[in-house]
């Protein structure tokens, strides 16, 4: 057994090896972006009309580091959120009753209304200083990321294999051991993959986040968002030129330091034991992995966290106090009263808050309007799968292809869309093309890509036999793509469907109003509403329509694409 | 005997049924466990033994009757009972040494006192030089081996293994089987009793001291055996292969010869619409009548000897043996299986005939079939949802064993074409479609 040392005491031949350099460079790296993209925190807000965002070049890679790291905090938020609210609702059925429909309400909640309802609370959090507008960008960021993520944590909880469950109790795992060790563990592959979607889908709110405008209300805070936003206000084709690379740089950077890293680290968390499977590897996480330095700087944590999993007297428990679980406990049913009587005491609020200066009509309108945008969305999605679903099938049934395509539509769907819509604004007034059909395709730019690249993931699924069955039986044209390609990527398709219809109705609000300098367009249809609304900072009317919104992407998700996600899963879904 | 590690006393079971009722899975349960000893309990899929095993982890509480550990009664996972499980059950975000390392991080030990201990457990359990490694880099029968390292660590009085040999390949079952037994009479292990759930009949009488024979539905405990023979047991030996023998007569036994009985006779003669019927494909019921009427059995067989022959555990075999008998196409009793008349007919016929005698044989012996046939018949479509008869058995039975009786009774009904099943609607038919 060897004894612990706290600093490195083998090899006296080199002082660092090459790994330790990198590695300390990687950390001064990370420590200077966080210096850099925090300095004017706590500057009066005065400051910021002083020196407002400019559009010169230099200042970019100050505006990326600030963005980023507002990303980076409301993901570090998410995450917070995402390990209590999905832990209390998988454990606690009580409050899994309560905790998981409003989930589902509060995803279907348009982004951007978050934003409008929210900035002036987070003002006045911290009066006068950036930092509250900082807190309501934040927020914004953090209302785009953290639903899926605490959706994703639940559902693996729910499915942790029950020998699993078993061992941890015949161990006797307290419950803070249980939930690093057996909980977080399994669900991490999932929640990777859902922060990634999260970091990528949080791009397109940055924009509106940075340069928030309700009614008087106007902050624009320093960061790639305000910048293009900027652009766009002096139609300067070229800053947006900038700002595209810009995002492109940093999209590219936190993935090789960030997530790449967390996919390689993460790969020991997969369950399914199969060998052969090959392992994802990170250069970053290879340096850190090889320093001597990092192994001694994090051994200490790595003990401290152990330690905290050590019972405490009281939980080595005696039986008895133990079996005091049985039974409904009083305090949950009690819990469950206040729950209620504070959902009651909310409703009325928001009922009595909205009804104010809402008139029966103005109801009829939103309805009417909303049924507008679903046409959109409908019509949108259906075109998006028609040309990506044949697409999609052929890149994923050849393989180089699939290796070639599949990355460039993930980040397709990371690509903020809305940075082009003054391109297409430009040709829309350029051309006098109908706002209300020629908008619309901006709602999918940015979401049609969920389609393509799931239904490529589904195709590259499909077994090689099958595929084989259909050479050898030479199945071909339409009989092939109706009895083998299509059933097989059926699941794939509703999932990424499911998504690419979400993020468009969220996308309305941005899309249906689209401005280039002078130019201003509108179509006809709820998002615009909303969006015409914050701008006249008429809060009844903005809550209003975030309702009505949430009402229609709610019914459409219970009535049509669950029923049809559980057909597909029970009938298509291959092994 | 020295004093009792474990003590259960009418242990009883049950879990609510969807029409509120109970559902009895263990009944009547008394059992002591002494120092020094294995004792195996032994019976068919859902005759409550890994049930059981869970109650005496504290992982469940049972719902009438006391387990008592040292004296204390056990209500929650206790301290010195440990659990080797079927699947393994390794957290394979975790090396070996940190598997092993888990329950003693638990207990709240210091570093070094935990790193001493798992080592010598990883070394005495024959996985030197595989601490670092991850569970998927190794085979099955290593994995196996971390989980009872994992479990021997914490040093418990009591071993509770979960059929864990069940899912190792025969070789490696055996060697893992040897090493067990090898270190336990060297008194190397730090346990003093062990619990040995299984359905397998050999291993059984291998491995254990006693061994409680268990029946089903409700489960409960139909006989106790001593097996007397001294370690290392020799498979091939005489009384070795009489205790076999006895446990498969004791198993088989008719209804009507010991009352109260009898895995196999006591579900199946005079079956209702309520019986439970296993799932075994009609394919694998001819194959055994085919198999039954060659050489060199013609007609009649030794269960073990049949089991042997045909690679098929307890499990497999029984209830390919009792839908036979259910059918009246053969007779079980005494350890032996006979083809009837009819049986011997079938095996004889063509693919289509073979069909109409079994159609003959399920709507006349089998009143589940024979009921869906006739509402079927009477209605004037001749069409019936599934639910309609899930309702029905859901009444006797809990919802998982509905499910699987209705999926039986249609698999059944198919090859014998009395009655067909859309699964997209859900529905019974008399119509096939053509």
């Amino acid at each position: 057994m060897r004894v612990f040392v706290p600093i490195s005491v083998g090899g006296w031949a080199r002082l660092f090896s090459r790994w330790d350099i990198l590695a300390v460079l990687l950390i001064l790296g990370f420590l200077v972006f966080l210096a850099t993209a925090s300095r004017n925190l706590f500057q009066p807000l005065a400051e910021l009309q002083r020196s407002p965002p400019s559009l010169d070049p230099s200042n970019l890679p100050e505006y990326a580091a600030r963005t980023t790291l507002r990303m980076l905090v409301a993901m570090a938020l998410s995450l917070l959120f995402t390990f209590t609210y999905a832990t209390l609702a998988a454990k606690n059925k009580m409050a899994e009753r309560i905790l998981v429909p409003l989930l589902d309400i509060l995803q279907s909640v348009p982004i951007l209304g978050f934003i409008s309802v929210t900035v002036v609370f987070f003002m006045a959090l911290a009066p006068g200083k950036v930092l509250g507008a900082e807190f309501a960008a934040i927020f914004a960021i953090f209302t785009s990321q953290a639903w899926n993520m605490a959706f994703s944590f639940y559902q693996s909880l729910r499915t942790v294999p029950t020998e699993l469950i078993e061992a941890s109790r015949n161990f006797r795992l307290s419950p803070w051991m249980n939930f690093w060790r057996v909980d977080v563990p399994f669900a991490m592959p999932q929640l990777i993959w859902n922060m990634m979607m999260s970091m990528s889908g949080s791009w397109f709110f940055v924009v509106a986040s940075e340069a928030i405008s309700v009614g008087n209300t106007t902050v624009t805070l320093p960061g790639v968002g305000s910048y293009i936003a900027l652009a766009i206000q002096q139609q300067n084709l070229v800053a947006v030129g900038w700002a595209i690379g810009t995002m492109l740089i940093v999209i590219l950077i936190y993935d090789q330091v960030l997530f790449r890293p967390l996919v390689a680290w993460a790969d020991r968390f997969r369950f399914e034991q199969e060998p052969g499977i090959i392992a994802p590897r990170s250069w970053v996480l290879d340096i850190l992995r090889r320093s001597r330095i990092i192994d001694r700087l994090t051994r200490p944590v790595a003990l401290l966290w152990r330690k905290s999993f050590r019972p405490k007297k009281a939980d080595v428990a005696p039986p008895a106090e133990q079996a005091q679980r049985r039974g409904p406990s009083r305090i949950t049913f009690q819990l469950g009263l206040i729950a209620i009587a504070l959902g009651a005491i909310l409703l009325w609020q928001i009922g009595s808050f909205a009804i104010e200066g809402i008139t029966p009509a103005d109801v009829g309108t939103t309805l009417l309007l909303g049924f507008a945008t679903f046409i959109r969305v409908a019509v949108l999605i259906a075109l998006a799968s028609v040309i990506w679903v044949p697409i999609g099938v052929w890149v994923g049934t050849r393989p180089h292809a699939a290796l070639l395509v599949q990355p460039i539509a993930q980040f397709l769907a990371a690509f903020p869309a809305n940075v082009l819509f003054p391109i297409a604004v430009s040709g829309i007034v350029a051309w006098k093309l109908n706002p209300n059909i020629w908008l619309s395709p901006l709602m999918v730019l940015g979401t049609q890509w969920y389609i393509l690249f799931n239904v490529i993931a589904g195709a590259v699924a499909i077994p090689a036999e099958l595929r084989a069955v259909g050479a050898n039986f030479r199945v071909g044209g339409w009989l092939w793509w109706r009895r083998i390609a299509l059933p097989a990527v059926l699941p794939y398709y509703v999932t990424g469907a499911i998504t690419a219809s979400g993020g468009s109705w969220n996308a309305s609000i941005v899309a249906e109003v689209a401005s280039w300098g002078d130019e201003h367009l509108q179509a006809d249809g709820l998002g615009a509403y909303i969006a015409q609304q914050t701008d006249a900072g008429d809060f009844h009317r903005i809550v209003l329509g975030i309702a009505v919104m949430s009402l229609y992407v709610v019914i459409i998700n219970r009535v049509f694409w669950r029923p049809l996600y559980l057909y597909a899963e029970r009938k298509f879904r291959l092994g | 005997m020295s004093t009792a590690l474990l003590e259960i006393h009418d242990l009883q079971q049950s879990f609510p049924k969807a029409d509120g009722g109970e559902h009895l899975v263990l009944d009547g349960i008394n059992l002591a466990l002494a120092q020094g000893q294995i004792v195996g309990l032994l019976g068919r899929t859902g005759s409550g033994k890994s049930t059981l095993l869970r109650l005496i982890a504290g992982l469940t509480e049972p719902s009438s009757g006391t387990i008592t550990y040292l004296g204390q009664p056990v209500l929650a996972p206790a301290p010195g009972i440990a659990m080797v499980f079927q699947g393994f059950a390794l957290f394979p975000w975790l090396t070996v040494l940190e598997n092993v390392q888990l329950g003693l991080e638990a207990l709240g030990l210091p570093e070094a006192e935990i790193r001493k201990r798992a080592l010598a457990a990883i070394d005495l359990i024959g996985l030197d030089g595989y601490e670092s490694a991850y569970p998927r880099e190794l085979s099955g029968g290593m994995r196996q081996r971390v989980g009872f390292a994992r479990a021997l660590v914490v040093h418990p009085n009591i071993l509770l293994m979960d059929e864990p040999f069940s899912a190792l390949d025969v070789l490696t079952a055996e060697t893992l089987r040897t090493d067990f037994l090898e270190l336990w009479g060297e008194g190397k292990l730090p346990i003093k009793g062990v619990l040995l759930v299984t359905h397998n009949i050999e291993e059984a009488v291998l491995m254990c001291d006693r061994i409680l024979l268990f029946s089903t539905n409700p489960g409960h405990i139909i006989r106790e055996i001593t097996v007397d023979l001294r370690q290392p047991r020799n498979r091939l030996d005489p009384q070795f292969r009489d205790l076999v023998e006895n446990i498969y007569v004791a198993m088989t036994a008719r209804a009507s010869a010991t009352p109260q009985v009898g895995a196999v006779t006591e579900r199946t003669t005079g079956a209702t619409i309520d019986t439970m019927l296993p799932r075994v494909s009609a394919n694998l019921l001819s194959g055994l009548v085919e198999a039954l009427a060659a050489a060199p059995y013609n007609g009649k067989a030794d269960l073990p000897v049949l089991g042997d022959e045909l690679h098929m555990e307890v499990d497999d075999l029984f209830p390919v043996a009792e839908s036979l008998q259910m059918l009246r196409l053969a007779e079980v009793e005494g350890g032996d299986i006979k083809l009837t008349d009819t049986g011997k007919q079938f095996a004889e016929l063509s693919i289509d005939d073979r069909k109409k005698l079994f159609q003959r044989q399920l709507l006349s012996s089998v009143p589940l079939a024979a009921h869906i046939r006739r509402v079927l018949q009477e209605r004037a479509n001749h069409v019936a949802p599934k639910s309609r008869f899930f309702d029905e058995l859901e009444d006797h039975m809990s919802s998982e064993a509905a499910e699987g009786t209705l999926r039986a009774v249609t698999a059944w009904g198919r090859y014998a074409e009395a009655f067909a099943y859309d699964d997209d609607s859900g529905t019974f038919s008399l119509e096939n479609p053509s």
